[in-house]
């Protein structure tokens, strides 16, 4: 029994968050992956592009909300997010009409594209606060647990519960859909195959008569929905606010160059790798040793590795370990 | 003189525009403005140095700022003598064995072949080390952080004047910059800003919640200060002599004694604040200078002419028997420095430390927009940088308040859109960096005031 409750405990408090969280951080460090392996630079403005694509699907969601329009059990979210993923995309590509395409042209070094990305980085801030403003909005509706800790209890007769959120279920529901369908894509259409062609080798795609507007339109097409969606996803599982997403650009890229970047699935497995090392460290173990060992041989201590404040520290630390010894990444980057 | 003339048209634009603030708004807000210019030009020049002479982008800046203000706290706050007493005694255990355990990795390194067994067995080393170290210091922090929690619960520091922080902000960003450069500068251009950026973050969170060194996020107030405090002017006598004199066509006017005590007073009060500002721009204004100076005879100086050889080509450069891997390092370490020195004088004029006031992901990069801005690889440039962007930085608030005021004179105030706008007005400032940027970026790549190669 004590074993059962042990497992629950951490089903609970590590499994169920870190697959959630990681699954978010997979969909940002794919988006992220996929400009750097076709369009070639580090998009610094990645975290803002996820808050404006979700502030279109909460503008949209109050709208809905406003005419009465609902899912019942499923939160309104997912209707509007289709609206959200089209504004977003338009939005992408204005800069890169405006801003991206002319240093495409020119061929400007990669150093130069994320400056220029730093400058709408700041833009997009700037349309993002002063359209919705810099606040905490919460925009969930429908149903809330699936199961509930107390309902759980009740059921199994354990002593500990196990509480599963819908946010959470629909967050890897949604992530295993969405990457699956991005894989099949990528691996088995012409345009995905040509797309990995270009990354490759932008010379020799080119010589095969591979359009590259079309390529650099698909690109910020699959990047605007991923955006979007991880985006709303996060929003719904914990909260929208600006600043969250733009600090959230950290562990997205370290996803990203742990996985090694331009390598989609890469970047999706380094999004779990980012976010269950960033539990696993700063869990306090007490109570999972409090039930599996016995009572005599209880630990003291919380038995916690790192303290929680130092969470995002963890992720980095893991990164730059990664950089130093494997530059490519876990996965070998550069590969799409 | 002809040559220069576009930098001494910039200075003048900019120190006009300074001079309006004062005669506009009030003349300490445009002191206060020109104290943050001269900061920020000192870490915009830091920047300079690895941008625009070496081509080494440090994304760092932010975690260098905050040792340059946890050396401020350490020089001039005065030790703490019971915490000392109470867990002083762990916490250099622990010094001794991080040098230990530094030293053997040292002596591992070099007296056995790179293998596999030699990088796990470093890797075990470094990990046992940390869980002792955390053992060893455990009682000590608990002791340390429980001594008067409400106004010191640290170490303390040396109790020196502030000013030897500057030099010692230096050091530490220095310090900090050797280890980075040592493990990151091997990295891609992109990868290595992404890289300092991380580590940045890692070097705050540290100071952030090791209360036992720097009180964390309880923050430590009221450091000492170079310049005299406003209380203290205002009774010494010199100082309202001086005021009066200043003031003396408005004093004249009053007529009534009581009146014009009064009067003088408020002027005394008012004239106290700007005198100390005042005493700050001229320590800042030193070093401004002084780092001006040495950074143009390094420019021009033939290491300077290595440094853009090796920036411009590399492999030509390393071809020509130039050690590009240390020049890297010592510039990485020389431009970090610098900007420790701007944090160290950050906090000073602050007069306190709020380790929670660094956010690596806002000023990182409004610091990378001023050399952009600027010129890079141009000295005067990235100076005229710091000013213009941290000034726009300021000044975009009330500047966009008048343009809304503007274009939206014929609209009532009730207008649902213009509430709107009015009340998110502080953000335009992002949109002014973030169109300057692009503008800069796309017309005049090279910044306002472009590199100049001079070849005697």
């Amino acid at each position: 029994m004590d074993l059962i409750n042990a497992i629950i405990l951490l089903l609970n408090y590590i499994f169920i968050p870190g697959l959630t969280y990681g699954s978010q951080l997979a969909l940002g460090a794919i988006f992220v992956t996929l400009i750097y392996g076709i369009l070639r630079f580090a998009n610094f403005a990645t975290g803002d592009m996820m808050s404006f694509g979700t502030m279109m699907t909460i503008l949209f969601t109050w709208y809905f909300q406003s005419l009465g329009i609902s899912l019942g059990v499923l939160p309104t979210a997912l209707i509007a997010l289709p609206f959200g993923i089209f504004f977003m995309i338009l939005y992408m590509l204005t800069i890169d009409k405006f801003v991206f395409k002319y240093y495409r042209t020119q061929k400007s070094p990669p150093v130069q594209f994320a400056m220029v990305s730093i400058g709408v980085m700041f833009v997009t801030q700037a349309v993002v606060r002063i359209i919705i403003g810099p606040g905490d909005r919460r925009f969930f509706d429908g149903e809330k647990f699936i199961i509930k800790a107390r309902e759980f209890k009740e059921m199994t007769g354990l002593n500990e519960g196990l509480a599963l959120k819908s946010t959470q279920v629909l967050t890897i529901f949604v992530t295993i859909i969405l990457v699956s369908l991005l894989f099949w894509f990528l691996n088995k259409t012409k345009t995905g195959k040509s797309m990995k062609a270009y990354s490759d080798n932008e010379d020799l795609a080119l010589l095969s008569g591979i359009d590259p507007k079309k390529i650099v339109l698909v690109t910020w097409v699959i990047a605007g929905i991923l955006a979007t969606i991880g985006g709303a996803l996060y929003g719904l599982d914990k909260s929208f606010k600006p600043f969250t997403y733009f600090n959230n650009m950290l562990p997205i890229f370290a996803a990203a160059i742990v996985g090694g970047i331009g390598n989609p699935f890469g970047a999706f497995l380094g999004g779990y790798v980012i976010a269950f090392s960033e539990i696993l460290l700063t869990y306090a173990y007490k109570k999972f040793f409090m039930y599996i060992l016995p009572e005599s041989m209880e630990p003291e201590g919380l038995v916690q590795l790192l303290s929680t404040d130092y969470k995002f520290a963890v992720s980095f630390s893991i990164l730059v370990i990664v950089l130093l010894y494997r530059p490519s990444g876990i996965f070998k980057g550069k590969v799409l | 003189m002809r040559k220069n003339l576009n930098v001494i048209a910039a200075y003048s634009i900019m120190m006009v525009l300074i001079l309006l603030v004062g005669i506009f708004q009030s003349w300490n807000i445009a002191l206060s403005i020109f104290n943050l210019c001269l900061i920020s030009a000192v870490m915009t020049m830091g920047a300079n140095i690895q941008w625009g002479y070496a081509g080494l982008i440090n994304f760092g800046i932010m975690g260098y700022t905050a040792l340059g203000g946890l050396a401020a706290v350490i020089i001039s706050v005065d030790p703490v003598q019971e915490a000392w007493r109470a867990g002083g005694f762990d916490i250099l255990m622990c010094l001794w064995l991080i040098i230990v355990m530094v030293l053997v990795i040292r002596f591992i390194l070099k007296n056995f072949e790179k293998s596999k067994l030699r990088t796990y067995s470093i890797a075990a080393l470094i990990i046992a080390a940390i869980i002792i170290i955390r053992v060893t210091a455990e009682p000590g922090i608990e002791k340390i952080e429980a001594v008067n929690p409400a106004t010191t619960g640290f170490l303390g520091g040396f109790g020196l004047p502030i000013i030897f922080s500057w030099i010692v902000g230096a050091l530490f960003a220095g310090g900090l910059a050797f280890i980075v450069g040592k493990v990151a500068l091997g990295l891609r251009a992109d990868y290595l800003a992404i890289a300092t950026l991380l580590i940045s973050e890692i070097v705050i969170a540290i100071i952030k919640h090791e209360d036992w060194l720097t009180r964390g996020v309880k923050n430590v107030i009221g450091l000492k200060r170079p310049a005299p405090y406003e209380v203290d002017l205002q009774t010494t006598d010199w100082f309202i002599n001086l005021v009066e004199k200043f003031k003396s066509s408005k004093l004249d006017l009053i007529t009534d004694l009581s009146e014009r005590q009064a009067a003088l007073n408020q002027f005394v009060i008012e004239g106290s604040s700007i005198f100390v500002k005042l005493c700050y721009s001229g320590l800042f204004l030193v070093v401004v200078i002084i780092l001006l100076i040495l950074t143009q005879k390094a420019l021009y100086s033939p290491w300077g002419r290595m440094m853009r050889a090796i920036r411009d080509n590399e492999e030509a450069a390393n071809a020509m028997g130039k050690n590009v891997v240390k020049q890297h390092l010592l510039i990485f370490i020389l431009g970090s420095a610098i900007v420790g020195i701007a944090g160290a004088m950050l906090v000073t004029q602050d007069g306190l430390f709020t380790p929670g006031s660094y956010r690596p992901m806002r000023y990182t990069f409004l610091i990378w927009v001023m050399v952009i801005v600027g010129g890079s690889g141009n000295n005067f440039g990235a100076i005229l940088g710091g000013f213009v962007v941290w000034f726009l930085w300021i000044e975009a608030a009330p500047i966009s308040m008048f343009l809304i005021n503007f274009f939206t004179a014929g609209i009532p105030e009730t207008n649902a859109i213009k509430a709107h706008l009015i009340e998110s007005v502080p953000y335009f400032r992002f949109l002014l960096m973030g169109l300057g940027l692009l503008f800069i970026m796309r017309y005049r790549p090279k910044g306002i005031l472009p590199e100049k190669i001079e070849i005697k």
